[in-house]
């Protein structure tokens, strides 16, 4: 019998949600710990809600990306746009900007949307996909370019630590202002890749017969930059670069799904939930001296998986 | 509803071409390599935007996008299917234009072509001839007026260019008019109605097989000194 992935992974999230408000350094116990309500409210309730809005964001663009370009190795961070949100970001500690809980994640959607209206310029008059893919390519290695300068030119050892541990991705010490600006941003994202799906699954039999089945090109390629730039760019706006998320979640999904693209998009948004929640309360738990940042938790995780990914390909090649 | 092109040009590709197609008949496309077959499809199918000239249905400028689609199937040279989905997963991808499931037309799709036992199988299982055949139901699934498919036949042994001919022949007796492009002139001699050659972008020839491939036609356009040997509707091309 084939599991259905809306309710297996609605179960999943009704399970862990709570279990993630409790989970910490200190576990919280409702009934005896001190001012046990004002900490769920104000840390572990927004974090948890940022770690399912992020993931699920990553998991919708992943599985989009993945149908758009028809390769099971594409992740959404590819194509420029979590670059240009980062760049973003980066420019908002560079100019002192950071401290404010607003200008940050303002910073880094106008990054976001830069990229998206490069990308949108230079790829959209043709609507074809390698284009797309190489200017994507060019924009993440512009922006990862002029990250390194401003790193390197940053104005004080302070400005470059803060630059360079941002980078690393985290949910720490954030709150309902995030929650906040990145919820809409996020919805609205999924909505739009959603309504690509019926595209997507055309795509399968290539952009010829895509075409003839009635899909615009340039339609399908506006709602992918759009959904991927406000579930991404909103992604990276309030945690930094998580990476990973949107290429390993696609592939857990796959097998569960019938493999048309579309019916990849949602339960891929409710696993990277879940992926995320899951792994940032494995960062907080763990008995390190510092927390372990969320983005090099799921690069330890991903990372391998990717290598195992390339393996199990190169295998089915041969055989 | 009749498929017509109007003087349509491509730059380097097609120039002035005009030919008009009726339903329920097969209609090869046939010229050497070069000559602008899959050209001239992909302008009857509405995926290449002519530079001069028009391509009309039914007396009519080609309807746009969906409508476009629900009117016109079309089947690419290329057979691709960048994920594994079911055989039936594949045909009901023929419904989009219409935007529902079809899951009558999509097991009607199934069943003409022989593949309705292996409707639930992934894609990748099957051999070249199914995966051929259902391709097809693909584009059977969306129940258009027009079929149009390059080099369906190409890759297929003779037993599986025979099976799939037949599934287009019962498609045009429904009604539907079917154009192909076709390498094999005898294929081409022995089963369709009407035969387009095609030669460095214009148009060679254009009746029933017998005049649109006779020995001076391809002699004419291919180069080649052929003989047709046989029965009608049994020949076969010696050539040299």
């Amino acid at each position: 019998m084939m599991i259905r992935p809306i309710p297996l992974f609605t179960l999943l999230l009704v399970l862990a949600i709570p279990l993630s408000l409790l989970a910490g350094r200190v576990w919280l116990d409702p009934w005896t710990t001190p001012n046990a309500a004002v900490i769920l409210a104000q840390l572990r309730l927004p974090r948890a809600l940022l770690a399912l809005i992020v993931g699920a964001g990553l998991g919708a663009a992943g599985a989009a990306m993945q149908g758009y370009l028809r390769n099971p190795l594409a992740d959404p961070g590819l194509f420029g746009i979590a670059p240009g949100a980062a760049l973003g970001a980066v420019a908002s500690f560079w100019f002192g900007y950071a401290a404010s809980a607003w200008l940050l994640p303002v910073f880094a959607l106008v990054g976001a949307g830069g990229a998206m209206a490069l990308l949108a310029l230079i790829a959209g008059r043709s609507a074809g996909i390698a284009l797309f893919t190489l200017a994507g390519m060019m924009i993440a290695s512009l922006a990862g370019a002029l990250m390194s300068l401003a790193i390197s030119l940053a104005p004080n050892a302070f400005a470059m630590s803060e630059i360079v541990t941002w980078l690393m991705g985290a949910l720490t010490d954030r709150g309902w202002t995030e929650v906040r600006l990145a919820a809409p941003l996020t919805l609205a994202g999924i909505v739009l890749l959603r309504l690509a799906g019926p595209g997507l699954d055309a795509l399968t039999l290539g952009e010829p017969a895509a075409r003839s089945l009635g899909v615009s090109p340039a339609r399908l390629q506006a709602l992918l930059i759009l959904g991927t730039g406000l579930t991404v760019g909103s992604g990276v706006a309030v945690a930094g670069i998580v990476g990973f998320v949107g290429l390993i979640v696609p592939h857990l999904v796959r097998p569960l799904t019938d493999r048309r693209p579309s019916a990849l998009i949602v339960p891929s948004a409710l696993a990277g939930a879940l992926l995320v929640l899951v792994a940032d309360c494995v960062c907080r738990v763990l008995p390190l001296v510092t927390e372990l940042r969320l983005g090099i938790a799921l690069s330890l995780v991903g990372a391998p998986f990717f290598l195992w990914l390339l393996l199990r390909m190169r295998r089915e090649a041969w055989l | 509803m009749t498929l017509a092109a109007r003087a349509l040009t491509v730059a380097k590709r097609l120039a002035d071409v005009s030919v008009s197609l009726e339903p329920g008949r097969i209609t090869a496309i046939c010229g050497p390599n070069g000559a602008g077959k899959s050209t001239l499809l992909q302008c009857l199918a509405g995926l290449i935007e002519p530079d001069g000239g028009q391509v009309l249905l039914g007396g009519a400028p080609l309807p746009p996008g969906r409508e476009r689609a629900q009117r016109i199937g079309y089947l690419p040279q290329v057979g691709e299917v960048a994920w594994d989905l079911s055989v039936a997963g594949l045909a009901a991808l023929g419904r989009l234009p219409h935007g529902d499931r079809g899951e009558a037309q999509v097991a009607a799709a199934l069943a003409a072509v022989d593949l309705a036992h292996l409707a639930l199988r992934p894609v990748s299982t099957l051999s070249g001839g199914e995966r051929a055949r259902a391709l097809l139901a693909r584009v059977l699934a969306g129940e258009p007026g027009w079929i149009l498919a390059d080099e369906p036949l190409a890759a297929l042994d003779l037993a599986h260019q025979l099976a799939l001919l037949a599934r287009l022949r019962e498609a045009a007796d429904r009604g539907a008019g079917v154009v192909l492009v076709l390498h094999d002139l005898a294929l081409a001699m022995n089963h369709v109605d009407g035969v387009l050659v095609l030669d460095r972008g214009t148009l060679a020839a254009d009746g029933t097989p017998a005049e649109a491939l006779s020995e001076d036609a391809i002699a004419r356009v291919w180069g080649l000194t052929a003989r047709w040997l046989g029965e009608p509707g049994a020949r076969a091309l010696t050539a040299s």
